[in-house]
């Protein structure tokens, strides 16, 4: 007994030690964001990254594509899903072994021939180029995600449904969608952080117009410039642009976790 | 954005689909199961338009590109594989796969041992605030790696707080300037990638092992196994799924890696922690290199895809060889929980 209470202790040690460890970078910028010139605690440096950083902007346009294209991914994912596992759909299995590969693709191999595609079409530094692509790499994981959901959704369900004389589009829509609130929100917010997060497109395809920089671009160009300058500035920009994903977890904590690692297991 | 890997173990779904229970009779009367439907194609056409588009398309044209000597702007002309030999043999991109293999202990390799130490651990014993912990453990997972930049270039900045802790335990002499110094660049850029992965993975190993009999380890108890023989016997075989999740999804990005390098080296000091996909970036946008930076990048996806492979391979389950009566059990279980997510025989009628 008393063995089994020291392991306990001794385990819980370990788990403050890995939590703190986990959070310790946040607060720091927290505390040094806070940091007045004069010693105290002064919220300054967010005014002043807020006017030199133009993250007001940078957030508008962040929060724009980001709905955007979860609204965009959910509706095409939900369709294509509610096929994939309802319907026999002619080349179902390439479809699907497309998909899959879709998912672990570093897309890195796609971002030159877009870019070019993108300049083609006169759409870099344009909101587009930032939607349209975000779309297509968020199907594989959207379509992935809600044909499983809509496979486990019970075949007397839809049996019923269609034995009522409802046609499936109808189904999709008042039999099966009313039920896949749950499933529908963990897919909105795994997509929206990884939307709301994106780096690498946004450094390529909207390079110059500041005006539709999504926030973690406006965050790296801002840090790069002011890095002989002001640290507390830096911070501060850094936590406003976590600010709203953190707000999001503090909120959908459980679902998000649930959909970022279950949904990898499914 | 893939992130999430796949890492779905198809096999025991394919099992579960030939040892299927005899068709439902109500089956045979539905028309959208026994035929090929083609209106269904509507509601796949959509999704697949943009992934074509977007994504299937510009492979191929990086494909293309990469047996050309091409910058963009005049006619590119053909090389036939001297932009594959050139990822080899070119002294600078080589130093840089070998920094992504040793990035791979730090990414992949440590967070994955860390967490099965942890988890192992919390088997044991009854946890309080777990919720909690998950909670707090999960929160580098979520913030933009731009921001995870700007928060460690502060920790291991020359003034920063961890040169402040070495001063004042008196180990004052290994002070640095971490991120600037030849020799300790690429290390501390592992330690962040080591400091974002390890609760992704700790995470995951818990949901599985919250889904572990009990009795197992009870059993395992009364037969006097301890600790150790616990973990390698028990926790270890079960978890091996969600092992195999945490090495794809940590392998992913550690070979990818583009964000974090860029925002706090940029390869640099000189070309001390530079990684093939920052010469994807340098080589197609700044040096136009059009065709060297395609079949850079398509060696980048086609090792990430064997990685892939590999690990499915490597810790797929395996029963009948090998397996005592409890990891039998075990499987048996995982295949139960795949069965109930995708109902047997939907499988094998798409």
């Amino acid at each position: 007994m008393r063995i089994a209470r020291t392991e306990s202790v001794a385990t819980h040690a370990l788990l403050v030690l890995a939590s703190v460890v986990a959070v310790f970078p946040l607060v720091s910028i927290v505390v040094s964001s806070l940091d007045g010139s004069s010693g105290g605690l002064s919220l300054s440096s967010y005014s002043s990254a807020w006017t030199q950083g133009r993250f007001g902007s940078a957030l508008l346009s962040s929060a724009l594509v980001s709905v955007t294209v979860v609204v965009a991914t959910v509706i095409l994912a939900s369709l294509a899903g509610y096929a994939l596992a309802t319907m026999r759909v002619p080349g179902g299995r390439i479809i699907l072994g497309l998909l899959l590969l879709g998912l672990v693709l570093p897309y890195e191999v796609t971002v030159l021939p877009l870019y070019e595609m993108l300049a083609g079409w006169h759409l870099i530094d344009t909101y587009w180029a930032l939607i349209l692509p975000q779309i297509a790499l968020s199907v594989p994981l959207g379509v992935l995600w809600m044909r499983s959901f809509f496979a486990s959704v019970p075949q007397e369900l839809l049996e019923a449904a269609r034995i009522d004389g409802t046609s499936r589009f109808q189904t999709l829509r008042l039999v099966v969608l009313p039920i896949a609130g749950p499933a529908l929100t963990t897919l909105g917010t795994v997509l929206f952080l990884f939307t709301w997060n994106e780096f690498l497109l946004a450094l390529i395809l909207v390079p110059d117009n500041a005006a539709v920089q999504t926030v973690p671009l406006a965050l790296s160009f801002f840090s790069g410039a002011a890095r002989s300058s002001d640290p507390a500035v830096t911070a501060a920009a850094a936590v406003l642009v976590a600010l709203p994903v953190l707000l999001a977890y503090t909120v959908l904590q459980r679902r998000l976790i649930s959909g970022l690692t279950e949904g990898a297991v499914k | 954005m893939s992130t999430v890997a796949p890492a779905r173990d198809r096999g025991p779904a394919h099992r579960a689909a030939d040892t299927g229970r005899p068709r439902r009779p109500h089956r045979r009367l539905s028309s959208s199961l026994s035929s090929l439907s083609w209106s269904s194609l509507l509601y796949v056409a959509p999704a697949l338009a943009f992934f074509g588009v977007f994504v299937l398309y510009p492979i191929g044209v990086s494909v293309w590109y990469s047996f050309y000597a091409y910058d963009g702007l005049t006619v590119g002309t053909p090389v036939g594989w001297d932009n594959y030999t050139a990822v080899f043999t070119d002294s600078q991109l080589r130093a840089a796969l070998l920094h992504s293999l040793l990035l791979l202990f730090f990414y992949a390799a440590l967070p994955v041992s860390v967490g099965l130490l942890l988890a192992g651990a919390m088997s044991r014993i009854r946890v309080y605030g777990l919720t909690l912990f998950r909670a707090v453990l999960f929160v580098p997972q979520i913030l933009s790696s731009v921001v995870v930049a700007v928060a460690w270039r502060n920790l291991l900045a020359e003034d920063g707080p961890v040169n402040a802790v070495l001063r004042a335990v008196g180990l004052g002499r290994f002070a640095t300037s971490w991120l600037g110094n030849f020799d300790t660049a690429l290390p501390s850029i592992g330690v962040v990638g080591t400091w974002v992965e390890y609760g992704l993975c700790m995470v995951l190993f818990l949901s599985g092992i919250v889904a572990i009999d009990r009795s197992t380890y009870e059993a395992a108890r009364l037969d006097g196994a301890g600790a150790v023989r616990e973990f390698f016997s028990i926790t270890l075989p079960a978890l091996r799924p969600q092992i195999s999740i945490a090495l794809i999804l940590t392998v992913t990005f550690a070979l990818r890696n583009f964000d974090l390098i860029w925002n706090t080296t940029r390869g640099g000091p000189g070309t001390s922690t530079t990684v093939p996909s920052l010469y994807v970036y340098q080589d197609a946008f700044q040096n136009r290199m059009l065709g060297r930076a395609s079949a850079l990048a398509i060696v980048l996806t086609v090792v990430i895809l064997l990685v892939v492979v590999a690990v499915q391979l490597l810790l797929r389950e395996r029963d009948g060889t090998r397996s005592g009566p409890v990891r039998r059990g075990l499987a048996r279980r995982g295949l139960e929980r795949s069965r109930l997510a995708r109902p047997a025989g939907k499988k094998a009628q798409s």
